[in-house]
């Protein structure tokens, strides 16, 4: 009913997160305190054969076959041997890839419905709120994942909204239905945190009379958040040279939003920073060298286009839309070829959606950018294409050696096609995880419902 | 075939002779030509232009007088320009810049009486943005509300769509009267759904004309007790007589029904609803009904609890059952993306929809349930030459057009956003001066 004003408080929501060290967890039960509890459903080794491939690194299989056993890829290739007791599924001709990767949802931290109470995406309470985490907020019944799954999408980051400078950390998901968010965590995947340039953390704050009221106090706070950072961390490398060396020290007080911080400033927390104008990721760039810590991509990079050089020289990923703009003035200079120019330019391009729709096709997303780059005499080969929405998205995560691409060893997380999934009338026939069919489009037994859905209307439909 | 006194009037206003001066003969020959006229395709046919308007349409012996402009469309797709029953174009430059949105009122006097296209902007960049994708017509719709205003306007009448054309200049809007435009979410009726439909009804009745009216009830001229200014009640009073249409905002399926019934007490009342995300489950009496949906057919999720059944096979089914629908682009933004229909079309084909009915949908259906179908929605000689020739499939995400005519003129394919692109397709450039030097 209020569709566009619920669009345009999405909006306001694109978000940050931000991360604690995972060193701070508590052994227990055989499993570290917030740590992944995600059991890959059964599955049975498995041959497809017959099959188009685009391997997400810019490879393209024409007529091939996959293997894929104990959750993980076997092999990949052309004239493949299926061995007894396989189950062999033909392809028909139609095309095969790595499953689809959105590095930025709101799933579960913004679930459908959007009702007041479903609202967990932004701890609006103050500028820096690194010491929270999406997962905490993350309702595993969000009827979205189910749809993203039947268009998929096979692991996703879910990342706080972005009215905060800091906004808390990310958590990257497998997409499979279950109880508790900790069985979807992706396992090993580092946590991301949301940073926010621009516009809506000065609107936030400057409309309360706080701090930041205007992009200089935007980046006036990451630096005072950092420089206390830089204090927090010392004190714990003290610390750990001692208990090291064997003398006796007490550890600094904990204090959680530090921790996030820490956490980036080790290499263990990725940096994923809603940006939309090239002179503040400037900015963002410069404060990154002052106190040496590492950009793993700018989101909603509207203008990644224009610094796309200065991006691919500090290896920064930009997560963008094919063809959002103009909804607000720093996306004003939007344009439908943003990803191939970077691309082209040498830096790690990756479509995202910020959209429980968008999320649902983002390989039209990805078809449409080359489309246009191609009328304006860009040719960007489809194979290469896909990595946008596959290897890209992994490596912007930190999962590309688990995840993203067809690679012998790496998880069986594989969309097999209807159609060349550039093409709008592509659907995603069957969706295997970790090896194990998650849907199948023509068998409801593998179509997943939500607790929420259960006695409502609309409780049958799979898309 | 030409006139003078045809040309004659337009050249009397400034801004029209802006379109009219490039408007010239053409002849577009090879092409697979989507009519949209009784679904009739012609494989190779011609489409002659001529002016403001399509001359002829027919297969390749249609001969092609002399001195006409040839494109040849060989390998090609030729279909009506697009409409969208669902745009803000020229009514918002910027969504969330508040002094930039001309869609929404706030603390208003008047609610149905308020015409939207009153304050279209013709300079906006937007609107080159979305012909260039083949958009050539569009309703433009009262919105939901000014951003971070408090005071807006929470009347379930947010204003009166227009019809504008995409071809530029200060003739663009067609209608500013297309219909009056009902948002039930956002009554001030008490916060009950219930009584929003007495709120509705109540103020369809105190508008009737005179002639209409029972004994005794309020006159026409005042305030009513739901119509606030003679201005709404002059609004309404054309719904109830059927000369504009009502439009309506409903997802839920019940909710529908309960529109569907106002019928009986207001029979000469055009009711369109926009939404539909549940319309499937009521197809039947949509059809009963004669009463055609505007959906986003990508809106397939349980958004709200008014739309819980959503689907992405809600087209195919309305389809099945025999409702008229239009399709409009389920996206973010439906002034700056108003543009990407077809991709909405073409998800609802992959989903079930037949091809036809989803180019149907995007064309002479949206013509047809505003009205404007006898001069825009088909390739037919007598209507207005607005013409899209297709480098492939319309509905695909990798096709766009080659060619866009809009009443005959055709349009460059150029806009700001391909300026931008062009200025940074090479950044090596800057090492000759700065690129703001490239224009």
């Amino acid at each position: 009913m209020t569709r566009l004003r619920g669009l345009l408080l999405g909006a306001s929501a694109l978000a940050i997160m931000v991360a604690a060290p995972a060193t701070f967890g508590q052994e227990g039960e055989g499993r570290a305190a917030h740590s992944s509890s995600y059991k890959p459903m059964a599955s049975s080794p498995t041959m497809i054969t017959n099959v188009n491939i685009y391997d997400g690194r810019g490879g393209l299989i024409e007529g091939g076959s996959i293997i894929m056993a104990g959750g993980d890829i076997v092999a990949v290739g052309q004239n493949l041997e299926a061995e007894a007791g396989m189950v062999i599924i033909d392809g028909d001709g139609q095309w095969l890839t790595p499953g689809i990767i959105d590095v930025h949802s709101h799933f579960g931290v913004y679930a459908s419905p959007q009702v007041k109470a479903h609202a967990d995406g932004n701890e609006i309470t103050g500028a820096n709120t690194a010491e929270v985490w999406a997962e905490h907020g993350v309702w595993p019944q969000d009827p979205g994942f189910a749809r993203a799954q039947a268009a998929g999408v096979t692991a996703l980051q879910i990342l706080p909204g972005s009215a905060n400078l800091i906004g808390g950390r990310g958590v990257t998901l497998k997409n499979v239905p279950a109880r508790t968010v900790q069985a979807m965590k992706f396992p090993g995947a580092p946590h991301g945190v949301k940073f926010a340039c621009g516009e809506n953390p000065k609107r936030v704050y400057g409309q309360k009379g706080q701090s930041p009221f205007t992009r200089m106090g935007n980046v006036a706070g990451y630096r005072a958040a950092w420089a206390k950072a830089t204090e927090y961390k010392r004190s714990w490398d003290q610390y750990n040279e001692k208990v090291s060396a064997g003398e006796d020290a007490t550890p600094p007080t904990r204090d959680l939003q530090m921790d996030t911080l820490m956490g980036v400033l080790n290499g263990e927390i990725l940096i994923q920073n809603h940006c939309y104008r090239a002179d503040d990721m400037a900015n963002i760039i410069e404060v990154s060298k002052e106190f040496g810590f590492k950009i793993s991509a700018f989101h909603h990079a509207v203008e990644s286009y224009k610094i796309a050089d200065i991006l691919a020289e500090n290896d920064i990923c930009s997560a963008m839309w094919a063809d959002w703009w103009g909804f607000k003035m720093e996306a004003l200079d939007g344009i439908r070829e943003n990803a191939a120019l970077v691309h082209n330019a040498g830096a790690c391009a990756v479509i995202h959606s910020d959209s429980g729709i968008g999320i649902q096709r983002l390989n039209q997303e990805a078809a449409k950018t080359v489309a246009d780059a191609r009328k304006a005499g860009l040719d960007i080969p489809l194979a290469e294409a896909w990595s946008w929405v596959s290897y890209n998205a992994a490596k912007a995560l930190g999962i590309e050696d688990q995840t993203g691409s067809l690679e012998v060893g790496k998880d069986a997380d594989v969309v097999l096609w209807t159609a060349n999934p550039f093409s709008v009338y592509a659907r995603a026939d069957k969706v295997f995880i970790d090896g194990a069919l998650v849907y199948d489009m023509n068998d409801e037994a593998t179509h997943a419902v939500s607790d929420f859905r259960l006695g409502f209307p609309g409780e049958g439909d799979d898309r | 075939m030409r006139t003078f006194a045809k040309y004659l009037a337009p050249l009397m206003f400034a801004a029209a002779t802006i379109t009219l001066a490039h408007a010239e003969d053409v002849a577009i020959v090879g092409g697979t030509v989507h009519t949209m006229e009784d679904g009739v395709v012609i494989e190779n046919g011609v489409v002659i232009i001529s002016g403001d308007q399509i001359e002829a349409v027919g297969g390749p012996d249609t001969a092609v007088p002399e001195g006409y402009r040839v494109i040849d469309a060989t390998g090609k797709q030729v279909t009506p320009g697009l409409m969208s029953a669902f745009t803000l174009i020229g009514l918002e430059e910027v969504s969330l810049e508040g002094a930039t949105v001309d869609h929404s009122l706030s603390n208003t006097f008047y609610t149905a009486g308020f015409e939207v296209a009153k304050g279209f902007n013709p300079d906006t960049p937007i609107i080159a943005i979305n012909r260039i994708e083949g958009l050539t017509r569009a309703v433009i719709m009262p919105g939901f509300g000014v951003p971070f205003n408090e005071n807006n306007n929470k009347s379930i009448f947010p204003g009166q769509a227009g019809i504008i054309h995409l071809g530029g200049g200060n003739d663009a809007v067609i209608n500013s009267q297309a219909a009056v435009v009902v948002y039930p979410g956002v009554g001030d009726v008490g916060g009950a759904r219930g009584a929003v439909l007495d709120y509705l009804v109540g103020a369809l009745r105190e508008s009737k004309p005179a002639a209409k009216r029972r004994r005794g009830s309020s006159a026409s001229g005042g305030p009513g007790r739901f119509a606030k200014s003679p201005e709404d009640k002059a609004a309404l009073a054309k719904v109830v007589s059927g000369e504009m249409p009502l439009y309506v905002l409903e997802n839920k399926a019940s909710k529908i029904l309960q529109l569907l019934e106002l019928k009986e007490e207001f029979e000469d009342m055009n009711l369109i609803i926009l939404g539909a995300a549940e319309a499937w489950i009521v197809a039947d009496e949509l059809v009963e009904a004669g009463v055609p949906v505007v959906i986003g057919p990508t809106n397939n999720l349980p958004s709200s609890f008014d739309s819980l059944a959503a689907t992405l096979y809600n087209a195919a089914r309305l389809e099945n059952a025999g409702v008229e629908f239009a399709i409009v682009a389920g996206g973010f933004s439906a002034a700056h993306n108003a543009r990407l229909l077809p991709q909405d079309a073409g998800n609802a084909v992959a989903n079930g929809l037949s091809w036809q009915a989803g180019l149907e949908a995007i064309t002479i259906n949206p013509a047809k349930i505003f009205g404007i179908d006898a001069s825009f929605g088909s390739l037919t000689a007598g209507k207005e030459a607005d013409v899209v020739v297709w480098d492939g499939d319309p509905l695909e995400v990798m096709t766009s057009p080659d060619h866009v005519f809009i009443r005959g003129e055709e349009i460059e394919l150029v806009s700001r956003q391909t300026r931008l692109r062009d200025r940074y397709i090479d950044l090596g450039a800057e090492a000759d001066k700065p690129l703001a030097y490239k224009k």
